[in-house]
């Protein structure tokens, strides 16, 4: 057999079934790939004895002709899911070394369905970040470089331990979150794939929140059959989560295969932006024509407030960060820096808890709620955000049967290398995901070609509200037409 | 709009996050800059439109009012900086 590792979750999963391998051998194979690329910075906690333990208990449910659909199978899990028992920081110093009494639904239903935790995965601090540069334990380096160099990549962000550590072969699959585009920019700068589901779909509750209106849980992967079997275990109604839908879960993974022969797909000529790169321009020509061939009808369409979305999303979104991170005070849990009275207290705490990119989105909803600005700001945004929504429900209503567009505006890029003058130029990279959460709604980054200097390049695919299943089928044809990304050699 | 350096410091402190002198210009740099990016959406006309409340139509959940928890004092303070006999410790706010 092949190295353990290299098997995607549905050939595990398989290979546990026919009892060609064990979760025992599995879960060993990546806790020693685990410990051998400490240097990549994926996980911030390792859990070895947890996994071994979950693993053992799987082993006994296969061997009795018992287990759920994950049974077995080794999973990394983003720092913001709360794990009972096990330290969940949000990458923030101000959760310090907090340990929650309880479990994330989504989790919780991933080891309902036998899956193995390896342990905790970096992100940025709160999920704030498109590089995973903010972290409190430090950035991420990709296991992707750009051909003959050395130099250090970022994997994206927020999810970027996801990211790196899917690609680099350190879990068969992961959670990750996406508020602006947080599971699809790391997926495409991975060779990784990525869907955030629609809003509702997975329960938030356990999650550290971050806009609230905004955050959805969703899985990276390493093929698109992968992401269908775990979004199966994350999705479902919970009586937690008042936003969560009470709707059945469908068998995504029967979706994958299933022929698109007939399905409009709408190109939406407003992503086109100005200093586009050629090889996105190309690769996004590449995958129309591969959904053609397969059998759809390409369609152009108009989303025309698109360039209004990531300016409108850095009000909100920082808007309900501020009100949710009111919560760390120094009082309930994590780390309390004292003061000569509560208000020194607090400030003190914040200042000394909180990263850079936190603070400033902080700050900036604190400016945009507050009194005489929030109509200028806040309800203008929240207007615009429903002029998106719009666009897009305008589109579906013409036969539209999903949106493809490129997934990020280029490949990935270095260590330190954007955002250290004008934040501006970060927050940029989500100018393709950012429209998605705004308006609600599904989108999948699935790996669809190669840079000039070698790295992976990710198209995205938007679909209609809970309707994921088009977008296992779409992605499916780009990713069996694009052929498998071959993942870079371990160097680390 | 841009934010002069007193309006930096009274978001700071409506924020309670203590900044200090030396990082006032530097903030209101970066605010400025998130600011002026923002500015765009004034070229938009949105009279007449309303506001979004909720991304995902559907009516608002309701359960019974009846205890579905509780009796985990110590969970709940388990992770706090400070405690006593099950409540939070905090500096005096009460003369």
């Amino acid at each position: 057999m092949t190295d353990l590792t290299d098997l995607t979750l549905a050939e595990a999963r398989d290979a546990l079934k026919a009892k060609k391998a064990s979760s025992a051998e599995i879960t060993g194979a990546f806790l020693q790939a685990m410990e051998a690329a400490r240097g990549l910075n994926a996980y911030v906690l390792e859990t070895p004895e947890q996994a071994l333990a979950m693993a053992k208990a799987s082993d006994e449910r296969l061997a009795k002709g018992q287990g759920g659909p994950l049974e077995g199978l080794p999973l990394g899990i983003k720092d913001l899911y709360a794990t009972k028992g096990v330290r969940t920081t949000a990458c923030s110093n101000i959760l310090g070394n907090f340990v929650p009494g309880y479990e994330s639904t989504v989790t919780s239903q991933l080891w309902r369905d036998g899956a193995v935790m390896l342990g905790k995965l970096n992100n940025d601090e709160f999920a704030m970040g498109s590089s995973n540069e903010t972290s409190a334990f430090g950035p991420v380096k990709s296991p992707w470089r750009r051909e003959g160099s050395n130099a250090a990549l970022v994997p994206g962000g927020s999810s970027g331990g996801s990211s790196a550590a899917v690609a680099a072969r350190l879990c068969l699959g992961a959670t990750a979150t996406d508020t602006g585009g947080s599971i699809r920019q790391p997926a495409a700068f991975t060779g990784t794939v990525g869907i955030k589901p629609t809003y509702g779909r997975c329960s938030r509750w356990g999650i550290v929140a971050f806009a609230s209106s905004l955050d959805q849980a969703g899985p990276i992967a390493r093929t698109v059959r992968d992401n269908a079997i775990l979004l199966r275990s994350m999705a479902g109604h919970d009586p937690k989560d008042t936003t969560s839908v009470d709707m059945p879960v469908p068998d995504y993974e029967a979706a994958v295969g299933r022929s698109i022969k007939g399905m409009k797909i709408g190109i939406p000529k407003e992503y086109r932006v100005d200093g586009m790169p050629a090889e996105i321009e190309a690769l996004w020509h590449k995958g129309a024509e591969w959904l053609r061939a397969a059998g759809a009808e390409i369609v152009e369409v108009s989303l025309p407030h698109t360039k209004y979305a990531l300016p409108a999303y850095y009000i909100v979104a920082p808007a309900e960060a501020s009100s949710n991170l009111a919560r760390y005070d120094g009082v309930r849990y994590g780390v309390r820096v004292p003061g000569k009275d509560i208000v020194e207290m607090y400030e003190k705490t914040r200042a000394a808890g909180f990263g850079k990119e936190v603070r400033r989105r902080v700050m900036i909803g604190t400016y945009v709620l507050s009194a005489g600005y929030y109509d200028a700001y806040y309800v203008k945004a929240q207007k615009i955000r429903t002029l998106i929504k719009r666009d897009f429900e305008q589109v579906y209503a013409q036969g539209v049967h999903a949106i493809l567009t490129p997934a990020t505006p280029s490949a990935a890029f270095g260590v330190g290398e954007k955002g250290g003058a004008d934040p501006v130029e970060m927050y940029l990279n989500d100018v393709f995901t950012v429209t998605v959460n705004m308006a609600g709604l599904p989108g999948i980054a699935v790996p669809a070609g190669m840079s000039s200097d070698g790295l992976p390049l990710g198209l995205q695919l938007i679909g209609r509200p809970f309707d994921e299943e088009t977008l296992f089928s779409a992605g499916e044809v780009i990713e069996q037409a694009a052929g498998r990304t071959k993942l870079p050699d371990p160097w680390w | 709009m841009s934010v002069d350096q007193a309006t930096v410091r009274r978001i700071a402190h409506l924020a309670r996050i203590a900044v200090t002198e030396e990082e006032v210009p530097h903030l209101q740099g970066e605010l400025n800059a998130i600011l002026d990016f923002v500015e765009q959406l004034n070229e938009v006309d949105v009279s007449g439109v309303e506001p979004m409340t909720s991304v995902t139509p559907m009516v608002m959940k309701k359960r019974q009012d009846e205890v579905t928890d509780g009796g985990i004092a110590d969970v709940i303070v388990g992770n706090a900086p400070m405690t006593e006999d099950h409540y939070f410790m905090v500096p005096k706010v009460v003369e």
